[in-house]
């Protein structure tokens, strides 16, 4: 298949975003809002090769998902520029614009939320590859979906011809990474793809998500608030705090020898599995940077409200 | 030690077309006075529908259909249901993980708490009432103006702490906590979990801790059991369940825990389940 984004001379990235800031808010006759910076002068690049996971930690608020909407182009940035393969994604062709999509991809949250209910989960294969036309007759479509879900470890008898509701969350997310897999994409974006499966589920889709890396070379954004998986499956660590990237550095660097007082506060609360590692207090009150934004506002509501 | 809950045999049975699902199959589990239980399991393990059965909450066609639980002696499952409204948040409370979504978004937070104490027959003066949710919404970290603000003008972790505020305004001697901070990012959990033990202790109220996190049951349990599939697998000491855990279950649940050590079986584990991944492929 030719590649209609600008080919890829050597040492261009493959993605680059550079001093990307986000804001929100500011506007509108009956907004009184205050700007937020949801993303403050971000810059992070991808090579091509070899392919790496970047985990993106932070809590609600901190900018993570402003992040990922950014990369994915579903948001455009207040300032700076998303480059794709040295181009910037907000002055692609359509063509362009076309073989993006289906490069860069993503897998959310909730797997359940992704699914129409009313459909059978063959739904959500079938429709990629027949949109970007990945197959050339039904029976390919059929083999390649097959692959695809023998690749995070489905049987495609035990998944396909299900509602979605009939699958587990771990079933639905592997299916979701099925999907993905079928476009053969250069990334993902995974926005806290295991937060809602229990512990042993969430090992299986870890497994699924190294192997895209190991065996498929492709490279991942795992953005998520959990920094001790983030600290077992990535290569590389960005801490985001209030939309400002904090630290950043191999898992080793950051979790064993954090710099900034907000990775410092991230680290110690969470809590160990071992009674004897004391939880210690919580430094929450002398450390005003925690990502729940709403929390700042609260003396300013109170004031509002006449006190 | 006394105890203060004891659940015997309890059997809650949900039926289904291909007969009766028992999602609590003949559980027994004793709660002492002022003592900290984890009970940990995953997701349809029937460790929420014991927190229910305590309730008497369980939804029909769910049935609670054998078993006793005693509170102080009294058997719940006797009492009438006015008694039952009685006696739940006076003594026995309950915060959920969706706790916070329960607070009614047109009220603030001052009716929301009077009414908790109205229905259960607190009459106070309006300086009285002010002045226990004052004390209330103090012992779990917040301002007392917050009684000012609506549910949607304060944060989760805020929410979260007015319902354990609820919880514990009639000084029950039982607090059921089914995920309570499941929603709530890591610092904020710290916040809450920290809130509810100090508060436990000074009401010297015991808690049951439902969860799914080892992590959050070594920091906060005295003992923990493992519930698995309707059963009770395991119920020892926290120190115990940690250093010598009985049931390979138990074992399971520690060893998919990821931390930050690179020698922990973490990545062993999903390097198993990376195996189970390929004989999939390879079978067909």
């Amino acid at each position: 298949m030719s590649d209609p984004v600008a080919t890829n001379p050597a040492g261009t990235p493959l993605v680059e975003l550079r001093n990307v800031t986000k804001v929100f808010g500011g506007g509108g006759a009956f907004s009184n809002d205050r700007v937020v910076t949801a993303l403050d002068n971000f810059n992070y690049t991808i090579q091509p090769e070899p392919a790496t996971i970047t985990a993106v930690v932070g809590e609600s608020g901190s900018g993570k998902s402003t992040m990922a909407n950014m990369l994915l182009g579903l948001e455009k940035p207040s300032s700076g520029e998303v480059l794709y393969k040295g181009k910037d994604i907000w002055k692609f062709s359509r063509d362009e614009r076309r073989t993006f999509r289906r490069e860069v991809q993503a897998i959310f949250q909730d797997p359940y939320g992704v699914y129409n209910s009313f459909y059978k989960v063959d739904h959500v294969l079938t429709t990629p590859v027949a949109k970007f036309k990945m197959a050339s007759s039904n029976e390919e479509t059929d083999r390649m979906i097959s692959e695809a879900l023998l690749a995070v470890g489905l049987r495609p008898e035990d998944t396909l011809g299900r509602y979605p509701h009939q699958l587990s969350g771990g079933q639905r997310q592997r299916t979701m990474i099925a999907r993905t897999l079928l476009l053969r994409p250069r990334i993902i974006i995974a926005d806290e793809p295991v937060s809602m499966v229990d512990a042993s589920l969430r090992v299986t889709i870890l497994a699924s998500l190294l192997k895209l890396k190991s065996q498929f070379g492709i490279s991942l954004i795992y953005i998520t608030h959990d920094l001790a998986t983030a600290y077992q499956i990535s290569d590389h660590i960005i801490v985001l705090n209030r939309g400002v990237v904090v630290e950043q550095g191999t898992p080793d660097a950051v979790v064993k020898n954090p710099q900034h007082p907000y990775t410092q506060l991230l680290i110690s609360s969470i809590p160990q599995a071992d009674p004897d590692k004391a939880w210690g207090e919580s430094p929450a009150d002398s450390f005003d940077g925690t990502g729940d934004l709403r929390t700042v506002d609260f003396s300013a509501t109170l004031a509002q409200n006449g006190h | 030690m006394n105890s203060v809950l004891e659940i015997i045999d309890l059997e809650v049975h949900f039926p289904t077309r291909r007969g009766p699902v028992r999602a609590v199959d003949g559980v027994s589990l004793t709660l002492h006075a002022g003592e900290r239980l984890g009970l940990i399991g995953e997701s349809g393990s029937g460790k929420s529908t014991i927190a229910l059965a305590v309730m008497r909450m369980i939804k029909p066609p769910g049935k609670i259909v054998g078993g006793q639980i005693l509170l102080d002696g009294v058997d719940l499952l006797t009492l009438s249901d006015e008694a039952m409204r009685r006696t739940r948040l006076a003594e026995v409370a309950m915060v959920t993980q969706g706790a916070m979504n329960s607070l009614n978004p047109v009220i603030k937070i001052r009716s929301q708490m009077i009414d908790g104490l109205k229905a259960h027959g607190v009459e106070l003066s309006k300086s009285g009432y002010e002045e226990k949710l004052g004390e209330l919404l103090t012992a779990v970290g917040l301002e007392p103006g917050v009684v000012d603000l609506y549910p949607h003008e304060l944060s989760g972790g805020m929410k979260q702490r007015v319902c354990i505020a609820t919880a514990i305004s009639l000084k029950p001697k039982v607090i059921i906590a089914d995920e309570p901070t499941s929603a709530l990012d890591v610092v904020v959990q710290r916040q809450v979990m920290q809130t509810l033990r100090r508060v436990q202790d000074e009401i010297g109220a015991a808690v049951i801790l439902i969860g799914h996190d080892m992590g959050l049951m070594a920091q906060f349990a005295q003992r923990v059991a493992v519930m698995r599939r309707g059963h009770i697998l395991e119920d020892s000491e926290v120190h115990q369940i940690f250093a010598n855990p009985k049931d390979p279950y138990t074992r399971e649940l520690m060893e998919s825990l990821p931390s930050f050590d690179r020698d922990t079986r973490f990545m062993q584990v999903i390097e198993e389940a990376a195996e189970e991944v390929a004989a999939v492929a390879a079978a067909q």
